[in-house]
């Protein structure tokens, strides 16, 4: 058994019961940090391992024999989604104490912020349907106590939305889960591929929809995404900034998953009018408000649009886009959110009407705006174009002309609501008025500063390395291409 | 696999359902356990072979006790949920003191800017036609 496969799990899991049971914050403080450390020094191991043998690392928990074991599984997405996810996690902890809001000095704030990570981290190397439904379960519970750790109005008003929704989309993936033991008598994501593909064709499209319906709600793709610009804006933005990056991913993850290993090619055309629909209905759902939260949110939406529509487009060449564009999106998209928290922790709000002249207050700042903000619309030479690039280049190659010019239209609605920021916050007076000498906002919000910094920083470095990051992710499409690659890793573990 | 369990997790989904499209808060949270009591005799019934309990040294067919482990964590995740709806929705009693599930605002904000300005529209064009 492999004991650093199983940390990213287990040291959270542990932190968590731990630190529900000192309640006292600086210690829950340190107990978060060194989980999280520990499961960060794990996914570097897991990831080391896995590009160095070019194989997979496999684990059957407990050592039971491969039919009736929980069996971790990291191929190279896993464990690059893992390091990509928990480095993101850690960097929002520190962000989040810095931030001194009320809901990180709750005494559940730590706690379930590690089951979070542990959830995260569950899904990513879940070798089994049922044990990703527990993961799910996992992350979603914690993600309802954040989103309503307050106990404001407005959070128990999104977050009974955002809990009963998320209740159906459990329900939809346990049915889905409970049909496909029904039909071929196993949940192993190892032992389906070849049982589902003896499968009638009607059956294997109506389990694949339906995995796809509970993973879409998830992942939020048109017509299954009006949830999440509605709920993630109550949020703190520390908790925002996680969710944002990480929870649609881990949707966009299992979709995955399902395209390539159990249901390879299955779904094509209807992922690719998804797709379409998706960016544009987010981009424009985006263009139409004003405030930067809800702008943001609204970008998540139209992001997954892209990534969709790699899994649509299918091929190495699209898959490994998708992987690419995940890898970059996570830290982007946190990162605005970061930009966002620092702007609402100066002014009270991110609404334009409210604030102008951010920039001119701090110079710093705007650039550090404006780095993710330009990635996200795609403009080289930050990782946005790299990977937006890769992306409409897989798809005219498959002879996908409309779908792309989709995609590119999308980009080019993305930066106008960009440009809305910029002028709305960034741009213009000094909004609202601050008494001279308090001009400067990073200075006295250090730590909030630096993490973000560090996250700015992620997303620059996946740019600087694109050449060699982009090689990794072509080797994670092919194995992702090779269904066979992956059974045979885990039944021979 | 028994007529009468293929009927009952028909009632159970379509009553859940039912329940669920409802604004009422308590009326949802016992949707919420009907849809899952329907997903878990789903699962029993389809996917477990009828026999014995699977006992190491019981004699003769037993049954298949993957599909009992699943419901039995699925039970567990479903109580938790429950309880936790059930929370919100005395949280958003207290706040509030009803039990309807409420509108976005912000929702709320820009359909009523589109109904002033559809008012605005109608009110103009009634001047228009008696002048």
């Amino acid at each position: 058994m492999n004991i650093a496969i199983a940390l990213p799990l287990v040291a959270p899991l542990f932190g968590a019961a731990l630190s529900m049971m000192v309640r006292r914050l600086a210690v829950q403080r340190v107990v978060s940090f060194l989980s999280l450390s520990v499961s960060l020094v794990a996914s570097i191991i897991v990831l080391v391992e896995v590009v160095s043998e070019d194989s997979m690392v496999v684990s059957r928990l407990g050592a039971w024999p491969a039919q009736v074991a929980i069996t971790l599984v990291a191929d190279r997405l896993s464990a690059m989604m893992l390091l990509v996810s928990v480095t993101v996690l850690t960097i929002v902890l520190a962000f989040a104490i810095g931030q001194r809001a009320s809901d990180e000095r709750s005494p559940f704030y730590h706690p379930v912020y590690l089951v979070l990570a542990a959830g995260i981290g569950q899904a990513f190397l879940a070798g089994d349907l049922f044990n990703l439904f527990v993961a799910f379960e996992l992350l979603l519970m914690a993600s309802y106590v954040l989103l309503t750790l307050d106990g404001t109005d407005a959070q128990i008003r999104t977050g009974t939305t955002y809990v009963v929704l998320n209740v159906v989309e459990s329900f939809v993936l346990l049915t889905a889960i409970g049909l496909i033991f029904a039909a071929t008598g196993t949940v192993s994501m190892a032992e389906l591929p070849a049982r589902l593909a003896e499968l009638p064709d009607e059956v294997r499209t109506g389990l694949n929809l339906l995995l796809l319906v509970a993973f879409g709600i998830k992942a939020a793709v048109f017509p299954l995404y009006f949830w999440l610009p509605d709920a993630y804006p109550t949020a703190p933005s520390s908790v925002t900034a996680v969710f944002a990056g990480l929870l649609t991913k881990v949707g966009v993850y299992a979709m995955l998953r399902t395209e390539t290993l159990l249901f390879p090619g299955g779904q094509s055309t209807l992922l690719l009018v998804i797709a379409g629909f998706t960016m544009i209905v987010g981009v424009l759902g985006a263009i139409s408000h004003a405030e930067m939260k809800r702008i943001l949110s609204f970008h998540i939406v139209s992001q997954i649009g892209y990534m969709v529509l790699g899994i649509g487009i299918g091929g190495d060449a699209a898959i490994a886009a998708t992987v690419f564009y995940l890898m970059h999106h996570i830290p982007v998209k946190t990162s605005l959110f970061l930009v966002e928290g620092i702007v609402e922790r100066e002014t009270g709000t991110s609404a334009f009407d409210a604030v102008g002249g951010m920039a001119r207050r701090s110079g710093f700042l705007a650039v550090l705006f404006l780095i993710p903000a330009l990635s996200l619309a795609g403009l080289p030479p930050f990782s946005g174009f790299l990977a937006k690039y890769a992306l409409v280049r897989a798809g005219f190659d498959d002879g996908q002309y409309v779908i792309v010019g989709v995609a590119i239209a999308g980009s080019l609605l993305t930066l106008i609501s960009m440009t809305k920021i910029w002028n709305g916050l960034f741009w213009g007076e000094v909004e609202p008025a601050v008494p001279d000498g308090h001009v400067g906002v990073l200075r006295h919000q250090r730590l909030m500063s630096v993490s973000t910094m560090a996250m700015v920083g992620c997303t620059l470095a996946i740019a600087a390395l694109a050449g060699p990051l982009y090689s990794f992710c072509i080797g994670a499409a092919q194995q992702l291409g090779d269904p066979m690659q992956y059974v045979q890793a885990v039944l021979d573990a | 696999m028994s007529l009468s369990l293929v009927v009952l997790i028909g009632v159970l989904f379509g009553v859940g359902t039912y329940l669920l499209l409802h604004r009422t808060l308590t009326r949802i949270v016992l949707g919420v356990g009907m849809l899952g009591n329907g997903v878990n005799v789903l699962i029993i019934a389809t996917g477990a072979r009828q026999g014995e309990a699977p006992i190491i040294g019981r004699e003769g067919q037993v049954t298949d006790p993957v599909p009992q482990a699943l419901v039995l964590t699925a039970i567990v995740i479903g109580f938790a949920l429950t309880a936790f709806l059930l929370a919100l929705a005395w949280r958003n009693w207290t706040i509030d003191g009803n039990d309807a599930v409420e509108d976005d605002v912000e929702d709320r904000r820009l359909a009523r800017a589109e109904l002033d300005a559809d008012h605005h529209r109608d009110v103009r064009h009634h001047e228009d036609v008696e002048s």
